[in-house]
């Protein structure tokens, strides 16, 4: 391992079973302060009869468990997490402090609106803050995460042309998607109620903008497009292709997953887009929490804002902020309440700790990691469309190396575990072999992105070497690679007190 | 690093960038600042609150204040689990997995259904996937109970523009035709009233839909599970298990079905398994389902989901345990109770829903709008309740956690009784 190359000590292994196997009756974490008045119960007919078998264990017990599970996990605090499209960038404590503030966290959903003013008031200059690094007019924080935010985006495109006179109700049947697009977007497509299709790729990586001439007519209803694409390239034809769906009454919804990439340097409303979402968990720093929670707040251009779900914060001249219901456009609710309000606070935090300064530095940062990476790669992975140069990440490709020695991209991922690395995507995007998504993130120094490419280097020669540590790999980790196939045909998706093999 | 790269300066990496489009000017957002300021600038925005901190919580409606116990947020706030990415790379992720499968587990307990996913975004997104995972085929009709969150109806209703459903209100006995595929009831109900779920959910299945509980996951200590009461798919919103209250959010959708729907099931669900040397481990499994790899063939477009509210939701209720899960309702029974019956004694209260029995919750009719008074209550030092404009803008819906003790009740009943005079 090379020097600077994190030093991660693995826990106690996986070997003292679940929670409730650590059960033992009659022992309890929990106390209440004594019923004081009287005991009423429930009709009989609505009693429960058999208690739930939840873990019987006191606090120590649940402490020292969970701990040890925590200490199975890698995290960003562990050490580097290249993994592409999903921005593992450093999440700063302090964002944890402020969110913690009683008056953010005790705050109920259902309050007077004149008791949570500073909540508003964040909602506000937040959203204010969003338009303007998207170049949008205005934005919901409902949705919880970005795919909630594609139907949000997916459903203000539908309601747009539903409101169209000139047009027959339903003509608009088509959303056209890249095929390099990540899953959510052709789901959350066919969820809208529209049909998926994919607009194919050219040899530079970039959306075919003749094929995509041969597909825009007057059933399309939008284009789902990521700038810098999911390739990490820039779409240098980027107003031809908007101004193309455009000529046909067709909306341009900007996935914001790449967003991290331009801050301060283009925005999506210059390039022509009408609806934005936002991942505040990758580009605003949120911790991802294992797979949430996210947020994924919306912008729209002015002619759209009627639609955005309602309520959405509104100023009064006096300075007081109020939910605004009174919006007849409106798709309707997504969220039970306001979205992940305690999620957005963090990313207030991001915002204006980094300022409109810090957040163009922070793009920069993260552009110039992304190519140094690449370059320092480049002979052992070189990148799958090496015309242009990427952003703020790249896509590598191992198929060279999986012709000559065997090896795929996925035994490469597996070694670096065990060099003390979280690995790169990989398999992702669908359109190139063995791909390998890097993205390194601006929060990397230059110490590490040394060590980390040594690291990658090093399972390249090893593959030819001694490929038996890639193919055994990892050994370093609490279990070893595990059987999926065996997972989804013994499906075992609970413990269960009667199953011997618990 | 630019030799390397081979360029001479930053702005040719940005080179892509058509000048057209380039922003010619700074971002009009202030200059970052310190750690300091800046938490300084949000203490500010946060005393601007008057949360449940300051004011003594009676408010429900979703979303409740619990006591969340210092040992939740102890581990679930662990940097190991909380600034790590979903599951994918299982080897550096057996944390998670395992913590997911053991959430997985206790929903099962608490349901009495057979399979949980791993969580949703909240409970009125588990039930629009819920309503999702019914329909089909000649059945595409879903029925909705008068007693269910209108903000529920609200977001079915709003998915339902794309999906191709329109959700329709019933009281009473469910009118189930051959074109109905769900039935949806909330219980206990918004306004705390215990259902007769087990009656409605025998008519869904006579005419062939699909039942569908919202169920209060801290109401199964003491009510019998959605399970037992015949539901196929029970939703809930977890924010009480041990996550606060936070505006509104980040919250916890729980969703548990039976075993034969669980290929329709939404959402990342983790499975056990066994390592190249025999031991256990726990990976994300029956992925062919979801959005990465059916994309538009997928049942839902989820990805993200809440694993971080479901890891603290699975410390909770092992803290909880099963006597403490029983001990908790039946405080919040007790209270409701007490509190119901001395605020009905106040002049002009009564029930709005009379003679039936509540778990947390109870709706009060008021001899003056509902709105008015909360805010009135809140010079008191009480959130009062949640206004609920359906059922009459004199309907006030309070609960009773086991957080509040008989002085604060009190208290509140005196305050309720001034507000009311005058």
């Amino acid at each position: 391992m090379s020097d600077g190359a994190p030093v991660r000590t693995q826990g106690p292994r996986a070997s003292s079973g679940t929670i409730m196997e650590r059960s033992s009756p009659g022992r309890r974490s929990s106390a209440f302060a004594p019923l004081d008045v009287a005991e009423a119960g429930v009709p009989a007919e609505h009693q429960r009869t058999g208690a739930p078998e939840l873990p019987q264990v006191a606090e120590i017990d649940l402490v020292r468990h969970y701990t040890m599970l925590s200490q199975q996990n890698y995290g960003v605090d562990t050490g580097p997490y290249p993994l592409g499209s999903c921005t593992m960038k450093y999440n700063p404590k302090v964002a944890e402090t402020v969110a913690a503030f009683p008056g953010f966290q005790r705050a109920h959903p259902l309050q007077p609106e004149a008791t949570v003013q500073g909540t508003l008031e964040m909602l506000w200059r937040l959203e204010r803050a969003l338009c303007e690094i998207t170049g949008m007019a205005r934005a919901t924080m409902q949705p919880p995460a970005g795919a909630c935010g594609e139907m949000t985006g997916l459903l203000i495109m539908r309601a747009f042309h539903a409101d169209r006179a000139e047009e027959p109700p339903g003509a608009r049947t088509k959303v056209l998607i890249p095929d390099a697009a990540h899953g959510t977007n052709p789901a959350s497509v066919r969820l809208a109620g529209f049909e998926a299709v994919s607009v194919p790729s050219d040899d530079r990586g970039l959306v075919d903008v003749e094929a995509l001439r041969g597909l825009v007519d007057d059933e399309v209803a939008g284009l789902m497009l990521t700038n810098p694409n999911t390739l990490g390239l820039f779409e240098e034809r980027i107003e031809e292709i908007t101004g193309l769906l455009h000529s046909v009454g067709a909306l341009v919804y900007y996935d914001g997953a790449n967003l991290n990439a331009i801050m301060g340097k283009t925005r999506p409303g210059d390039m022509g887009f009408d609806i934005v979402h936002i991942n505040t968990h990758k580009t605003f720093a949120t911790p991802h929490g294992g797979g949430g929670p996210g947020a994924g707040p919306v912008g729209v251009t002015e002619r759209l804002a009627g639609y955005l779900p309602a309520p959405i914060v509104a100023r009064d001249d006096d300075g007081t902020f109020r939910w605004d219901r009174d919006r007849p456009e409106s798709i309707g609710r997504l969220h039970g309440f306001h979205g992940n309000v305690g999620v957005l606070v963090r990313a207030y935090a991001y915002v204006f700790g980094h300022g409109g300064d810090g957040l163009t530095e922070v793009s920069e940062l993260a552009v110039v990691n992304a190519n140094y990476l690449a370059a320092r790669l480049a002979h052992a992975f070189p990148l799958a469309y090496p015309d242009a140069p990427p952003m703020h990440e790249f896509v590598s490709t191992a198929e060279a190396l999986k012709r000559q020695t065997g090896i795929r991209a996925m035994d490469v991922a597996k070694r670096l575990i065990d060099l003390g690395y979280h690995p790169s995507t990989v398999y992702f995007p669908l359109v190139v072999d063995e791909a390998m998504m890097v993205e390194p993130t601006e929060t990397e120094s230059k110490q590490t992105l040394d060590a980390m490419a040594d690291a990658f280097l090093q399972a390249a020669e090893e593959a030819r070497s001694d490929p038996d540590l890639l193919h055994d790999a990892p050994v370093t980790t609490p279990v070893r690679r595990l059987d999926e196939a065996r997972a989804a045909r013994h499906l075992k998706l609970r413990w269960d007190a009667g199953d011997p093999s618990t | 690093m630019l030799a390397t790269i081979g360029c001479s300066s930053i702005d040719e990496l940005f080179a892509q960038i058509p000048p057209s489009v380039r922003l010619d000017r700074p971002l009009a957002i202030p200059d970052g600042v310190s750690e300091m300021e800046l938490a300084a600038d949000l203490r500010a925005l946060a005393r601007r609150n008057r949360s449940a901190d300051d004011l003594v919580c009676f408010a429900g409606g979703g979303a409740y204040d619990h006591y969340v116990p210092s040992v939740v947020w102890a581990l679930a706030g662990r940097s190991e689990l909380y600034t790590s990415y979903t599951p994918y790379q299982p080897e550096l992720s057996q944390g998670v997995l395992q913590i997911l499968f053991e959430y997985q587990s206790m929903i099962c307990e608490l349901t009495g259904l057979e399979v949980s996913n791993a969580s949703l975004y909240d409970g009125v997104t588990a039930l629009v996937e819920a309503v999702h995972m019914t329909i089909g085929g000649e059945r595409s009709r879903v029925l909705v109970s008068a007693g269910v969150d209108r903000r529920a109806v609200e977001a079915l209703r709003t998915a339902g523009q794309g999906a191709g459903y329109e959700p329709e209100s019933f009281e009473g006995e469910p009118p189930v035709t051959d074109d109905v595929a769900a039935v949806v009831v909330q219980h206990p109900n918004v306004y705390g009233v215990l259902e007769p779920a087990r009656e409605r959910f025998a008519a869904a299945h006579a005419g062939g839909a699909a039942a569908i509980q919202i169920f209060d996951p801290l109401s199964l200590g003491v009510l019998a599970p959605p399970g037992e009461l015949g539901a196929d798919i029970a939703v809930g919103e977890g924010q009480c298990l041990g996550n606060h209250l936070n505006y509104g959010g980040p919250y916890l959708g729980i969703i548990a079905g039976r075993m034969a729907d669980v290929r329709k099931l939404p959402g990342r669900i983790v499975g056990e398994t066994v390592d190249v040397e025999g031991r256990t481990g726990y990976v994300l499994t029956l992925q062919a389902r979801e959005q990465h790899i059916r994309r538009d063939k997928a049942n839902s477009n989820i990805c993200t989901n809440q694993t971080l509210m479901a890891i603290a939701a699975a410390v909770y209720l092992a803290w909880l345990g099963p006597e403490g899960l029983a001990e908790l309702g039946r405080q919040c029974v007790s209270k409701t109770a007490y509190a119901a019956q001395a605020l009905t004694a106040l002049p002009g209260v009564s029930h709005a829903f009379a003679g039936e029995a509540s778990f947390k919750e109870v709706a009060l009719r008021l001899p003056r709008p509902a709105t008015e008074v909360i805010d009135a209550m809140v010079d008191r030092g009480f959130l009062a309740g949640v206004a609920m404009p359906q059922a009459g803008d004199d309907v006030l819906v309070i609960a009773l956690t086991e957080r509040r003790s008989r002085g604060e009740i009190d208290a509140f009943v005196e305050a309720m009784g001034e507000v009311l005079a005058s």
